[in-house]
């Protein structure tokens, strides 16, 4: 047991928090406390972590806070319905409910019963984590045929030092319903935080759901999310995925279509700066038949960032039909700033139209010429081509108050214009 | 306008021009002719600030500026314009953006105000027409999908919204068919004025035909061998540069 001397303790870094508040069935959190108990934390051998280490993590520990704290946080839209979290409890005075006809957006603690009807699973160390220590979330629930105009937002606001917020949030789309629901992860006076998210989400049938993921935990936060999402036939489901800062941010995104006729859109942009990390993880697994997934994942890394893509496409057996295409792209503006980038297709049924593709390359320094031989700062120049770059998949965004806020962040972050 | 004194420039080691001396003045259209190899697409990187040619002696005065100091963009703010031999495909980069993005800083190099909105669409509109370009290509990702004599006419189209002192057309007739090849240069004779210069690089008289020039060079190893009006120019054509290279020995 040569690896045991390397790893560290699960339970060292969790040995401070108190057991969650939530309801989740008697007999996962068992499972979730012993896998706590009996794995060390991973290391880059586990294939799922090859390229992000979590050794300097795992010898950190985090502090729950007791009571929801006030902090200031930036809102994305001018919802209405608008929950906010402070190191992962619910602050009601901060939040801003409006009753509309068809929705549940309560608290998950104040709701918690739902849970006991939870998908969730024992993954790895962070879902056993999320599970045994989990101290609030959201529950979204909206009716079957109910249209939710306006856009549900979360904040979810880390503050203060050494702080971690382990948070569950439970989304269900019925039947005929549509809505939309921006999780916005932000740190306003932190440090050296730790976020730690699931986020299970169920699609309906003929249901039409689009989930935005904004993380711009500052430069100190280590954020590890996971949505777990259930399409069921005729649905429609669309995330976006953006990463802006943070030191360490691992995205996992975990699609099972189960019903035919579903339509699945997942994109994602990340931008690597600083000493920072990032990684995402996506799987979709197409288990019937007749169903379009499309996937596009584009990052910019810079100074001396490191990134990861691994993105998964399984076409099941007797999943005739299916259309899945995926893209990744990537753009290293320094020589230190590395991307690790694989894409998986397995395809076990036979009738399919599947691709992938990976680029990962410079700024067209042709471009870059042409640029300023008319005139514009070879500044100008770069961060033009930045913008096209990474405009690709800001177009993919239908909801014009997150597209506006994240290129407002990218103005004000980087200086990129649009 | 521009003095172009004993240049002498490498690339990886190898020396291509070899003591070029040019003057070009306002108001005078130059031809630059010659064989392939001979140097004038390493004349036209050189002149627009390409960073992969290192000029071992001799000067360019642009203006009474010292060009050979100046980054591209700098050239290209005091009014250097170099039409592409190869113009470049930038994805996602809108033709209109770019465009303005470039014409406001010149403007702002000359201390002037950045274009109006409705200032900029009216010249888009008027210049877009000189070269008939669709001005739905004025709005598209730069050269993008383009074909060969569309990215010229959109060469011409930036010439004429950036208003250059001295224009240098880098075989900016290559792969044109007659009819381009006539919008481009009616474009280039419209822009003329006696303030403005252009040099005409080519290797067929076919542009000559459209783009009068005052003053056709011969470019050969390196130097400008033989200099006349355009009449040398037909001679080129009729005798081939066989001529000159057996006048040379």
């Amino acid at each position: 047991m040569e690896a045991t001397l390397m790893t560290t303790n699960s339970t060292d870094f969790t040995k401070n928090w108190s057991p969650t508040a939530l309801s989740f069935p008697k007999k996962l959190i068992e499972q979730a406390t012993e896998f706590i108990e009996t794995t060390h934390f991973p290391t880059t051998r586990d294939e799922h972590w090859k390229y992000t280490r979590l050794a300097k993590l795992s010898k950190q520990q985090f502090l729950q806070s007791k009571v929801a704290a006030t902090a200031e946080f930036d809102s994305i839209s001018n919802s209405n319905n608008r929950l906010v979290f402070v190191n992962g409890l619910f602050n009601a005075g901060l939040s801003n409910l409006t009753q509309s006809n068809g929705l549940t957006l309560t608290a998950l603690s104040e709701n918690s019963a739902v849970l006991n009807q939870t998908n969730v699973d024992v993954i790895d160390l962070f879902s056993a984590m999320n599970i045994c220590f989990a101290k609030d979330g959201i529950h979204v629930h909206v009716a079957k045929n109910q249209t939710i105009e306006t856009p549900i937002e979360i904040v979810f606001v880390q503050t203060g030092e050494q702080t971690a917020a382990v948070i569950h949030n439970q989304i269900t789309i019925d039947e005929g319903a549509k809505a939309s629901v921006i999780l916005n992860f932000q740190s306003k006076n932190a440090k050296n935080t730790f976020t730690n998210v699931i986020s299970n989400v169920s699609v309906g049938k003929n249901a039409h759901f689009t989930l935005y993921k904004m993380q711009t935990e500052n430069e100190t936060a280590t954020f590890i999310g996971t949505e777990n999402v259930t399409q069921e036939r005729d649905s429609y489901f669309h995330i976006h995925t953006s990463t802006l800062n943070g030191l360490l941010v691992r995205n996992n995104l975990n699609i099972k279509v189960i019903g035919e006729n579903a339509d699945t859109h997942l994109n994602g942009m990340y931008l690597g700066h600083g000493s920072m990390h990032v990684d995402n993880h996506t799987v979709v697994d197409h288990t019937v038949a007749n169903c379009e997934s499309n996937e596009l994942y584009k990052g910019v890394m810079a100074d001396k960032s490191t990134g990861v893509f691994n993105g998964k496409v399984f076409v099941r057996k007797d999943a005739q039909k299916i259309n899945a295409f995926q893209s990744n792209g990537n753009v290293l503006l320094s020589d230190d700033a590395t991307i690790n980038s694989k894409p998986e297709l397995e395809i076990y049924a036979d009738d399919v139209k599947c691709s992938h593709g990976s680029t990962t390359g410079q700024l067209d320094e042709e471009a870059v010429f042409y640029l300023r031989a008319r005139g514009i700062s070879e500044k100008a120049a770069r961060q033009l081509m930045v913008s096209a770059f990474i405009g690709d998949v800001i177009n993919k965004i239908d909801n014009t108050e997150v597209s506006d806020y994240l290129t407002s962040k990218l103005e004000t972050m980087f200086g990129w214009d649009f | 306008m521009i003095k172009i004194n004993n240049l002498h420039a490498n690339i990886e080691g190898k020396e291509i021009l070899k003591g070029l001396t040019l003057e070009v003045k306002p108001g005078e259209i130059h031809a630059i002719m010659g064989p392939n190899g001979a140097g004038k697409s390493t004349l036209a990187s050189i002149l627009a600030g390409r960073e992969e040619y290192e000029v071992t002696e001799g000067s360019v005065d642009f203006d009474g500026l010292d060009l050979l100091e100046m980054d591209t963009e700098d050239r290209a703010r005091a009014g250097l314009f170099l039409a592409f031999q190869y113009p470049v495909e930038i994805p996602g980069v809108s033709n209109i953006n770019f465009l303005r993005t470039a014409m406001n800083e010149i403007r702002e190099h000359k201390g002037m105000d950045p274009i109006s909105a409705k200032e900029f669409m009216a010249m888009v509109k008027e210049k877009s027409a000189l070269v008939e370009l669709d001005p739905k290509l004025a709005s598209r990702s730069v050269n993008e999908g383009f074909s060969g004599g569309e990215k010229k006419r959109n060469e011409i189209f930036q010439m004429a919204m950036l208003e250059p002192k001295l224009a240098i057309l880098d075989e900016t007739d290559s792969g044109l068919d007659i009819d381009a090849l006539r919008i481009v240069a009616n474009g280039v004779n419209t822009l003329k004025s006696d303030k403005n210069a252009t040099i005409v690089i080519t290797h067929y008289k076919r542009l000559l035909d459209y783009i009068i020039p005052d003053f056709v060079h011969v470019l050969y190893d390196g130097r400008i061998v033989k200099s006349g009006t355009k009449e040398l120019a037909i001679e080129l054509e009729e005798k081939g540069y066989d001529w000159i290279k057996a006048e040379l020995v």
